[in-house]
């Protein structure tokens, strides 16, 4: 059988590091190819090569037994190369299909595609209504609008770029089963990832990268996760310590929090309860888009409310204190977005360590303490293993991994009270992630009450005490992991526990009583 | 063939500090050319219009007199602008600062107490700040565009200021002129050099670049504003209130621009007239950016300006030049100067699109 993609000595520098260092690849008809990698191997940058995005510098790409240069996207897509990526590029304000016309080519965009849409979505299991505005959908419905997308063009190579970082375990179910059967009939898929179960469940093959060369080449479903995190990382992966929690006073009260979303494409939160004690952590689970960064921001105080009472900080009624008042008590929190929230992008790690750490002992009669904001700095770097230039580096010229460890640091330094994490290890390689687990957890054993975030439901698993689910705006109760699985929670993310809810509040609203 | 910006990696700090002398440059080479092309020398041209005003000590002190009220409103402005405070309205500012600090003045016209100085320069202030405080409460409060709100007071204090000197203050025995009486010596500033008009006033607006920078660079507010600016969402995560920033860096503005007003009427002027100044407020605008909104930059960019000023005035006198152009300079100066930053965040590629995408076919 000839083979469908082969890459030969691939190679491209960027000014100040190789993203790809003479890679070989080699993809066949049919066959579902990991590329696995930490943050920053190369992955993305690969792809963006063979989806014509990206020039090599040198090297040379073989499709169906022919050498191309493929200069653009749209010259890869009539090679019949398909790209899912990671961050949509759909018009919320457009339907579905106005949004699969505007990407499709001549007449194939013409009268007769929403047929074409409802028939290939029925067949590959991906239900789809041509007719429904993007913003009205979930996370997981835009991600079935992007693969139908690509599906239309009928490709022979669909390259999905960490796909399942949206979805809930159930949906991750579901797309693999399509993928399955894109693969039985002859298409071939490069799926990049860098979880190691996923990936030992769907891929026949794997490539591993790692610093920007190809570290193995192996059968997935023959290795362990470990094996593949060895060729990874390489190294052994660390495993977070976690005895049982001894939850002491409440830290953190969140009593009947209902708030309208501030944007016409936010989630509105929903009479949301929740309490995180002294010495637990408790996580909240959901795929995003759920309300999460709207419940942050009133956490935070980034977005002050209403009532006084609606959150209840450290005995405190905090609801109207901004983030500084509530920061003044005894709270840190480290944020979804690093550059541009967590760290101002063009100041030096020490300025970023000013802007929330200024209460240590930083500042006198109004006037910066340089001496201590530096050490503050340095040592943040050397505690939490943070590489960077030193203190005068600047905060964008860190990579994503790096920026998160020393944010946490700073954070945590602060000998917080209550702290709250939002996707704490998002796009940070294995090692950096298990290192801030552990440093969560050994907050948590000091008697912080820590508040997680994520999507990530092995993390949740991993270190929290209890567990909640937030889906469209509303927070389920929460329950100890000891007596829940993934598979409940999973059942929560998908909206669930609201059904019933819901029901009660209808037969009490206005309308009812009509 | 298409030519594309492509943004560098890493922004050249050195490159940072050379455009405005790069743009400053261009500005001598355009004049070049524009003096050749309206049939004067233009050797002699530049020569009159950038060494001549500068070849006495009197025409020194003239040099740093007019660079004094740029230098302050520059200064003012640069920290409100650092924060994305955009205060258009200095002018409006430094006029108003001459109504309140010149009203003291004229009150206390009596009286020969040390504190006439002092109270009139708490007044100027007060009148810059009170001016900058209408677009920062709009904006605070209601999201009004403190640009079009700053920008447009600038001509009503300008017509307050008109109204006050053909009515109300006017000089019952100035033969009906529309000024005010002229201030007596203990509402004046004191002279700074002899043979020179040079006043205390440039001390003052020295001793502000001085604070600014003091400001900026080592106080933890100066250090939010920064932050405010550069990373709106960090500044919030971090509970830097953006309505104190918005009024911070107004009043700062407002303050400083009232200053320079009385440095104008306390000073060369020596009493209020319908004009006060050439539209150094507007100008500070531009010596903000030459000086790359930092204090340093600033003190050398309104030299600069200030030269700009008194060339034109001599280019008007001994050229026959039209007044207008100073404000062709200015002008060609901030375009040079945005040119040459856009050239120090990106490069020019040129970029060839392949004809045929096929390589070696197998």
């Amino acid at each position: 059988m000839n083979s469908r993609l082969v890459l030969t000595g691939i190679t491209k520098r960027y000014p100040s590091v190789v993203a790809n260092d003479h890679i070989d690849l080699t993809v066949m008809p049919g066959e579902i190819h990991a590329v696995l990698g930490e943050n920053g191997a190369g992955k993305s940058t690969l792809m963006k090569i063979i989806y014509g995005a990206v020039k090599p510098d040198a090297g040379d790409i073989a499709w169906e037994g022919r050498y191309v240069t493929i200069a653009n996207p749209a010259r890869a897509r009539r090679l019949g190369i398909g790209m899912v990526f990671q961050h949509f590029s759909l018009f919320e304000t457009l339907t579905v299909a106005d949004n699969i016309a505007l990407a499709l080519e001549g007449e194939r965009a013409g009268p007769g595609l929403p047929e074409r849409i409802r028939e290939v979505s029925a067949k590959y299991g991906l239900p789809l209504d041509p007719a429904r505005y993007v913003h009205t959908m979930s996370v997981g419905e835009r991600q079935r609008v992007e693969i139908v997308r690509c599906l239309l063009q009928d490709p022979r190579l669909l390259i999905m770029d960490e796909p399942t970082s949206v979805l809930t375990p159930q949906a991750v179910e579901k797309l693999f089963e399509t993928l399955r059967r894109l693969a039985a009939e002859g298409c071939s898929i490069l799926y990049i990832s860098h979880k190691l179960d996923e990936i030992r469940a769907l891929c026949h093959k794997a490539t591993v990268l790692r610093g920007g060369k190809v570290t193995g080449d192996c059968d997935p479903r023959r290795e362990s996760s470990s094996s593949l995190a060895r060729m990874m990382i390489g190294g052994d992966l660390p495993h977070p310590q976690h005895r049982d929690a001894q939850a002491g006073a409440d830290a953190l009260v969140v009593h009947d929090l209902t708030l309208a979303a501030d944007d016409p494409f936010g989630t509105s939160l929903s009479h949301i309860n929740l309490t995180v004690r002294e010495g637990e952590i408790v996580g909240i689970a959901g795929v995003s888009g759920n309300g999460q960064k709207e419940l942050m921001a009133a956490l935070s105080g980034e977005r002050p409310l209403p009532s006084a009472d609606s959150v209840k900080l450290l005995g405190v009624a905090a609801g109207r204190l901004d983030a500084a008042q509530r920061r003044a008590l005894g709270f840190a929190f480290v944020p979804e977005e690093r550059l541009g929230r967590g760290a101002v992008p063009e100041m030096s790690l020490a300025d970023n360590a000013l802007l929330t750490a200024h209460r240590k002992n930083m500042v006198t009669r109004g006037f910066v303490r340089n001496a201590v904001v530096r050490l503050y700095a340095t040592d943040t770097i050397r505690e939490y293993g943070v590489k960077a230039g030193g203190p005068d580096a600047a905060a964008r010229s860190l990579s994503g991994g790096n920026l998160q460890k020393y944010i946490v640091g700073r954070e945590i330094r602060q000998q917080p009270r209550m702290m709250i994490a939002a996707q704490p290890t998002w796009g940070v390689d294995v090692g950096a992630a298990a290192q801030i687990r552990q440093a969560l957890l050994d907050l948590r054993d000091s008697g912080v009450a820590v508040l997680v975030v994520s999507e990530e439901l092995d993390e949740l698993f991993e270190i929290c005490d209890r567990l909640a689910v937030i889906a469209q705006g509303r927070l389920s109760d929460p329950k100890s992991v000891r007596e829940t699985n993934a598979e409940e929670i999973g059942l929560l993310m998908s909206g669930s526990f609201i059904s019933a809810d819901a029901e009660s509040t209808r037969a009490y609203s206005p309308a009812g009583l009509i | 063939m298409r030519i594309r910006l492509e943004p560098r990696p890493e922004p050249s700090r050195l490159a940072g500090w050379l455009s405005p002398i790069v743009a400053t440059t261009a500005v001598l080479a355009i004049g070049f050319v524009l003096f050749k092309a309206m049939g004067k020398d233009p050797w002699q041209a530049l020569y009159t219009f950038f060494i001549e005003p500068i070849d006495t000590v009197y025409d020194l002190g003239e040099l740093l007199l007019k660079a004094s009220p740029i230098m302050l409103c520059a200064v003012g402005l640069s920290v409100g602008y650092r924060a994305n405070v955009w205060n258009i309205g200095a002018e409006g500012q430094l006029i108003m600062g001459a109504i309140f600090g010149g009203g003291v003045a004229l009150a206390l016209f009596e009286s020969e107490s040390r504190l006439v100085l002092p109270l009139m320069i708490l007044a100027g202030m007060a009148g810059g700040m009170l001016w900058a405080a209408i677009p920062a409460f709009l904006r605070t409060r209601f999201n009004a565009n403190e640009i079009l709100v700053s920008l447009m007071l600038v001509y009503v204090a300008s017509l307050v200021l008109s109204l006050l000197v053909h009515d109300a203050w006017r000089d019952p025995e100035g033969f009906n002129f529309p000024q005010s009486k002229l201030f007596t010596e203990h509402a004046l500033l004191p002279n700074l050099l002899p043979e020179t008009r040079l006043n205390v006033g440039f001390l003052i607006a020295v001793a502000a670049v001085a604070a600014g920078w003091l400001f900026m660079r080592k106080s933890l507010p100066g250090y939010q504003m920064r932050v405010a600016g550069l990373a709106p969402a960090a500044a919030n995560y971090a509970g830097i209130s953006a309505k104190r920033t918005v009024w911070m860096g107004m009043l700062i503005g407002g303050a400083c621009a009232g200053l320079a007003g009385i440095g104008e009427v306390a000073g060369p002027v020596g009493q209020l007239v319908p004009i006060i100044s050439p539209g150094y407020g507007f100008a500070a605008i531009i010596v903000a950016f030459v000086g790359r909104l930092h204090p340093v930059g600033i003190f050398f960019a309104s030299l600069l300006m200030s030269l700009l000023y008194l060339g034109g005035e001599a280019a008007q006198m001994k050229l026959a030049l039209p007044s207008s152009v100073t404000g062709l300079f200015q002008g060609t100066l901030l375009l040079f100067l945005l040119a040459a930053d856009v050239f120090i965040h990106y490069r020019l590629r040129v970029v060839h699109t392949a004809v045929a995408p096929a390589g070696k076919i197998a």
